[in-house]
């Protein structure tokens, strides 16, 4: 047997990321790959892990300065990505992979993705503002066509969101997926061996357990 | 399109719940995990426990059950019903629930909620308003389950609460709570007119009609309690009267 692949979730300190190992661990279970997932604020333990997720809730301000806050835990990923690990960012830890955000003044990110995140301005057809945040379930849409990440899932399944930002001056060839709120919103970002949804994978009930168990057997 | 959410709430006590749903299926009707599991299949958006009659001591009973359902259910959990405190707000996201619904505890200290905001995102605060009619257009707060006024006037509250941090708003009538008579419109719209955060439509539903007509006022959310429990009709009935009025929903085929 080989050793289980070890994953990172690294917590940048905001909380609930019990929800995120549960969903690893059946995503896992269901897809029959032997894994040993934990959380970590811890830099040596992220620079041994075969895969690295990088969660975040809360303000984009405040989850960068908590992944500044643990000692070389942001040069170590740095290193990791640069190495080929491959890394999933989640709601605001996809976020904070854009170049910087508006949220609470200008706050530079880990500019892993092209663009940053500005707040949303959603209207209706009408011109009526729609609710913020983007709160629940909404469809996803493929531009850029296929991407082993999405195996499995067609366009127009649910994901669930929760924002009011969302990545503008994007690159379309960082885009995997997009949803629509008032207007195209992006949903998926990539770029070789990293990836990061806006939405929460961990509550996207089997949608979401696909494209985890579609990151486990990445090979970027 | 995002999709309208259909959202049932399993009362909680002492761990148990208190009105089960009746699923040939169900070895214990009175487990709450085993109920969101079963909801969760039945295409859920979302689960809502209230833990009613929540007591400090028994608070850790709670967090078990809710700790259980995060290990087996991957869609949102809201948990609401005796949240005093930041340090209440905290314990549950920690136990696996992603949103935490102040009610009483706002309208005695405001502040609370922008607190639990701060600290948590305001992704993770849900103000519960439970309002009644007291004249043609104005609504009272009421706390401790409808059985106390507060003198507030609901739609000012509302306004208050969104400013102050609250992601959501869940939205009670209670004078259309258990009456099956539909939920009160002019409730949600005259909210819906103040607020810019989504809003859940709860207290009335009797048919599968009233979750067209509150998703149609306004609402983003579709709560109900009684009519799920008692299997009057399930969720993909809900979701089907929604679809037929030409409302987005999240299909039953993708929840398997």
């Amino acid at each position: 047997m080989s050793a289980p692949m070890r994953i990172a979730v690294v917590d940048p300190g905001s909380g609930n990321l019990a929800s995120v190992l549960r969903a690893l661990d059946r995503a896992a279970a269901d897809a029959g790959i032997p894994i040993a997932a934990a959380v970590t604020r811890d830099a040596a333990e992220a620079a041994a892990a075969d895969r690295l997720i990088l969660p975040g809730q809360g303000a984009f301000a405040a989850c960068m300065r908590g992944l500044a806050a643990l000692p070389g835990m942001v040069e170590t990923l740095e290193q990791r990505v640069a190495a080929g690990t491959p890394l999933l960012g989640i709601c605001v830890g996809m976020q904070i992979m854009a170049e910087r955000g508006l949220e609470h003044g200008v706050t530079p990110g880990l500019g892993w993705i092209q663009g940053e995140m500005a707040p949303m301005t959603p209207r209706d057809p009408d011109g009526a503002p729609l609710p913020l945040p983007q709160m629940g379930w909404n469809t996803l849409e493929f531009p850029a066509g296929g991407h082993p990440l999405l195996a499995g899932i067609r366009p127009g399944e649910h994901a669930y969101f929760v924002h009011s930002y969302a990545l503008s001056g994007y690159r379309p060839d960082q885009v995997l997926a997009t949803t629509e709120y008032g207007g195209p919103v992006v949903a998926i970002v990539g770029r070789g061996n990293v990836a990061g949804t806006q939405f929460h994978v961990e509550k996207s009930a089997a949608v979401g357990l696909r494209i985890l168990a579609n990151f486990l057997r990445w090979t970027p | 399109m995002l999709a309208l959410r259909v959202i049932p709430c399993l009362d909680v006590k002492d761990g148990r719940v208190v009105k089960g749903v009746n699923f040939v299926s169900l070895r214990d009707a009175g487990d709450p995990v085993e109920q969101a599991r079963t909801y969760s299949r039945e295409g859920a958006d979302e689960v809502t426990f209230l833990d009613i009659g929540a007591t400090h001591e028994n608070r850790d009973t709670m967090y078990d059950v809710v700790s259980r359902t995060a290990a087996e259910v991957f869609i949102p959990l809201t948990v609401g019903g005796g949240v005093r405190s930041v340090e209440d707000v905290r314990r549950l996201l920690l136990a696996g629930a992603d949103k935490a619904s102040i009610n009483s505890a706002a309208v005695a200290e405001p502040d609370l909620v922008t607190r639990a905001a701060e600290a948590f995102g305001s992704q993770a605060i849900v103000v519960a308003v439970d309002a009644r009619q007291v004249s043609p257009g104005r609504w009272e707060v009421f706390t401790h389950g409808g059985r106390k006024g507060t003198g507030i006037d609901a739609l000012g509250w509302a306004e208050r609460m969104a400013a102050a941090g609250a992601g959501e708003l869940l939205v009670t009538s209670m004078d259309r709570d258990g009456t099956k008579s539909g939920f009160d419109l002019d409730l949600l719209r005259a909210i819906r007119a103040r607020v810019r955060v989504p809003i859940i439509a709860s207290g009335g539903v009797g048919t599968v009609g009233h979750f067209v007509e509150g998703a149609r006022a306004g609402a983003s959310g579709l709560l109900a309690a009684s009519v799920f429990h008692y299997g009057e009709f399930r969720i993909a009935d809900a979701k089907a009267a929604l679809a037929a009025a030409g409302l987005p929903v999240r299909p039953l085929a993708e929840v398997a």
